[in-house]
């Protein structure tokens, strides 16, 4: 007897999403399969049998009619991933994505024996240690507490290397310091960086949102927040502008855009706000950046000076075999580049072995070393490789708290401003995240996927979407495709970040004010306290229960 | 909080005067300790002004340990000693130890021909060992090891304490120009003899009355910075660090110490003739800044007597004066009881953004940070 069944085929229940219809409630208008970016509906006609009897002494009979009716394509290809643009644009709510518990799909999807890639967003790693420490020490009788509304408020860290005071090329004059001799260059900037994502991972509308909202907070706010390039070069005509200023550079294995940007130099009105080196990333730590065909468009491979292809930077610098090295030529030649007006600073992946990294960087003899950016494993919103994205990296948390208790042993902390990176205001608390990171020893740190996020992304950590490596980005924020992007207003994502720093810069406050700091309470440890033990010890803060 | 004081005067005076300075101050249970430096002696040490003078309490073994261990380190020859006339009496509330010395010796001769650095670091070292063999067996505590100066801490009742050490009564034996007082109330940290201010490193004696919520920055900071930077049973002690490192290892004017503890906040900074040090201070030293209400009152090595706030300015300070005295407190009720007939109306308040200065001629100056 022949099988009716051939279990190898695959159907909508091996796939993490299965799309919930209800034909009662459809109107067939179409909408939901015209917006769905990754082909994953269809219009289909279905088989119906009814049972009538249409005479006045009941005769059952069975009829049978074809409707047409919405379906979901099952194959790997075509499979849904959960984003919910049907169920946003039906007016009738008749369908929706269902997470499917029983997925069998990290077997099936290896076609042509390919490993999985998806968007940046570790699915394994959701475990917070930020969430488990607390605010603990509030100032009280003795040391009342500040008022959040009235008190003036420093909310500034450098950005730049900073030397020891007995670095300092200072001289008395008439009972007066001078300075007699050069100086690193240090910037104050906000402790909150948006992140390193660049045009091509992102649109560029949605690099423009977040440009505009750097802009907005600075010149209207007077919040000096620092967004970073992220690599693969920038619009010539943002380098030849007064926002420069706003702008870190970064600078990656695949040195993407730099020839652009070494081009334009002599028609820079303004220094940017940095440089900044990226060895490594939290999210796939090793892995080099990864730009699909798909997403390189031709305004892409303008920027960056390429054929349309998959963009793979590196994972490592070509040519820099140490971290002596590094020093050296990197920092050296980055600092010259911009004669040494513009700090320059470094990222690495957190790892084991970064506390090696940040202890042979603090011995930096030619004070060149204007930052030390740590990438913990939360982190990421590239393209990479899933198992990169959920097997390796490092939480960043304890790293940073290694990091600064490593410059403590030297008598070295805040000499090479330290960054933390990497799941930072994941869940939207970002003025708590940060602030913990502060008082644990970093000075500021960098966040991107709150930022997409607000732009209107809707993955998220549980494997929602994540398909930032496709081109096919439902929200228009990480795909090159004209039509897509059409779907973000630039206005309205520009609006919701700069309202969201604006809240984040008053919870701040809210934070600072109880344990009675108007500066930025970097290495306050005794600040917090954990509700772990297990982190309490690792962090050296005191546990409580 | 802690009652804090000092007095400077054109003629030696007796510390009655710094007891009633703090008496009108107490309130509620100040009973947790008391403080005095004394500095620029006279009476009975102003033949030995040269001479380092060892200020110390122990047990009976604990003296035993302090014989061996100075004469081991060449401090062989005693050349004075004071024994306070104490009174003794049925009950005191104070924990009483079994010895309180306060010897002169002279220099070894290994070091007499050495210059002033070389005796200053043979002076620190030996009060930081003796201090470590001491904390050894708990059999002792020393307090200060420096040419012209007389330290006594105790834990308990500070009237009783005074009364214990015959203070209340003048007498022309224990005269200084000098004498930093404090009646404590520390309620933060378990209480120790070292904890009590003022505290006193190479010349420099400073107490402090509020919170230092930097405290932990600010330790992790000067551990690394240098070997006398010990002990930070107080968070206040983080203060005369900082001034020591500045005045002393940096060798920075005295004005910056304001600059570093409270700087200015970076809107201010950017108005300032001197933005560029000032900016390359704070980001240098942001691990040396108080961030919390604090009054600081510090005698330099030269004597010259300061007090500085932070801009919380939470912490009351004043200051007063007539022809031959000036004193800094933190309650005026003080001054009224010892210098009731001085022209009130130029009694200083001293604000968050200055430092107030008293040179030894007794000018007052107000040095403006901004």
């Amino acid at each position: 007897m022949e099988a009716n069944i051939k279990i190898n085929d695959i159907t909508e229940n091996d796939l993490n999403w299965k799309v919930e219809y209800d034909n009662t409630r459809c109107t067939r208008c179409g909408r939901c399969i015209s917006t769905c970016t990754f082909h994953a509906l269809e219009m289909k006609v279905e088989r119906r049998a009814y049972t009538v009897s249409d005479t006045k002494v009941p005769a059952p009979k069975r009829v049978f009619s074809t409707i047409p009716v919405v379906k979901q394509i099952a194959t790997i290809k075509q499979k849904c991933v959960g984003c919910g643009m049907c169920e946003k644009v039906c007016p009738n709510q008749a369908i929706k994505p269902v997470r499917n518990i029983d997925t069998r799909e990290n077997l099936l999807n290896h076609e042509l024996g390919s490993p999985i890639k998806r968007g940046g967003r570790t699915n394994l790693s959701i475990e917070r240690t930020l969430d488990r420490i607390k605010v603990g020490r509030i100032s009280q009788m003795t040391d009342p507490s500040l008022d959040a509304q009235r008190h003036t408020f420093d909310m500034l860290s450098p950005f730049g290397r900073v030397l020891g005071p007995e670095e300092l090329p200072f001289k008395i004059e008439n009972d007066e310091l001078k300075i007699k001799g050069s100086i690193p260059p240090v910037h104050w900037i906000y402790p909150i960086i948006f992140a390193d994502m660049s045009i091509g991972a992102l649109s560029t509308r949605a690099w423009e949102a977040i440009c505009i909202a750097t802009a907005i907070l600075n010149e209207k706010y007077n919040m000096p927040v620092r967004m970073c390039s992220g690599e693969g070069g920038m619009p010539i005509k943002l380098m030849q502008s007064k926002y420069l200023k706003y702008m870190i550079l970064q600078i990656a294995s695949g040195h993407f855009g730099w020839n652009r940007i070494i081009k334009a130099m002599p028609q820079m009105t303004e220094d940017p706000a940095g440089i900044l080196i990226k060895i490594g990333q939290g999210a796939k730590p090793g892995d080099g950046g990864l730009l699909m065909a798909a997403k390189v468009a031709r305004h892409i491979q303008e920027i960056r000076g390429v054929p349309r292809s998959d963009l793979l930077s590196p994972p490592n610098h070509q040519g820099l075999y140490s971290i002596e090295e590094s020093v050296q030529k990197m920092f050296l030649s980055f600092n010259a580049a911009f004669q040494f007006r513009v700090p320059v600073a470094i990222k690495v992946a957190a790892s084991s072995s970064s506390v090696s990294v940040y202890n042979n960087l603090l011995r930096d003899p030619y004070h060149i070393v204007g930052g030390f950016f740590l990438d913990g494993i939360q982190g990421g919103t590239g393209a990479a490789h899933e198992v990169s994205l959920d097997h390796t990296g490092h939480p960043v948390v304890s790293k940073v708290r290694d990091a600064y208790i490593a410059a403590v042993n030297q008598g070295k902390q805040g000499r090479i401003p330290l960054w933390g990176g990497g799941g930072v205001g994941l869940t939207g608390t970002m003025a708590a995240d940060a602030f913990k990171m502060i008082c644990l020893g970093a000075n500021g740190v960098f966040t991107g996927k709150i930022l997409i996020q607000l732009l209107g992304c809707i993955g998220n950590e549980n494997g929602r979407c994540n398909q930032c490596n496709t081109g096919l980005c439902p929200t228009g924020v990480t795909t090159q495709d004209y039509r897509l992007v059409q779907r973000l207003d630039i206005d309205k994502a520009a609006e919701t970040l700069v309202n969201y720093m604006l809240s984040v810069d008053t919870e701040f406050r809210k934070l600072m004010a109880p344990i009675g700091n108007s500066s930025l309470p970097v290495g306050r440890s005794d600040a917090l306290v954990s509700v772990d033990k297990g982190i309490a010890d690792k962090l050296q803060i005191p546990y409580a229960c | 909080m802690c009652r804090i004081g000092c007095i400077k005067s054109i003629e030696p005076f007796h510390p009655s005067k710094a007891l009633y300075l703090m008496l009108p101050q107490q309130e509620g249970h100040d009973n947790s300790g008391f403080a005095i430096v004394m500095k620029d002696l006279y009476g009975i040490f102003e033949p030995y002004k040269e001479l380092p003078l060892l200020s110390f309490s122990c047990t009976n073994k604990g003296k035993e340990i302090i014989s061996n261990f100075m004469l081991k380190k060449g401090f062989s020859k005693k050349i004075f000693t004071w024994e306070p006339d104490f009174v003794e009496k049925e009950h005191y509330d104070f924990a009483k130890m079994d010895f309180y010395g306060f010897d002169v010796f002279n220099y070894p001769e290994s070091i007499l021909k050495g210059s002033v650095k070389e005796k200053e670091e043979i002076l620190l070292n030996t009060r930081l060992e003796l201090r470590k063999l001491l904390e050894k067996t708990a059999d002792g505590y020393v307090f200060s090891f420096w040419p012209d100066t007389l330290t006594i801490k105790e834990i308990g009742n500070p009237n009783d304490i005074g009364e214990y050490f015959n203070l209340w009564k003048e007498n022309k034996d224990i005269l200084a120009k000098n004498i930093m007082i404090q009646y404590r109330q520390n309620t933060n940290y378990e209480i120790v003899r070292y904890a009590a201010h003022p505290f006193f490193l190479q010349g420099y004696t400073l107490c402090a009355n509020g919170e230092n919520t930097f405290y932990v920055k600010n330790k992790e900071y000067q551990q690394s910075l240098h070997k006398g930077y010990i002990g930070f049973e107080s968070d206040s002690q983080c203060f005369l660090y900082t001034l020591h490192y500045l005045h002393h290892e940096l060798k920075w004017p005295f004005a910056y110490y304001k600059h570093v503890i409270t700087p200015l906040p970076f809107e201010e900074i950017e108005e300032h003739p001197d933005k560029q040090i000032l900016y390359k201070i704070r980001e240098s030293l942001a691990h040396l800044e108080i961030n919390g209400p604090n009054t600081v009152i510090g005698l330099l090595p030269d004597n010259t007597m300061f007090t500085v706030c932070d801009s919380k300015k939470l912490r009351p300070v004043v200051v007063g004066a007539d022809n031959k005295i000036v004193a800094i407190t933190s309650e005026v009720n003080g001054l009224n009881v010892i210098l009731p007939d001085r022209d009130k109306t130029k009694d200083v308040y001293p604000n968050e953004r200055e430092t107030v200065v008293v040179t030894n001629e007794l000018r007052i100056e107000r040095w403006k940070q901004i």
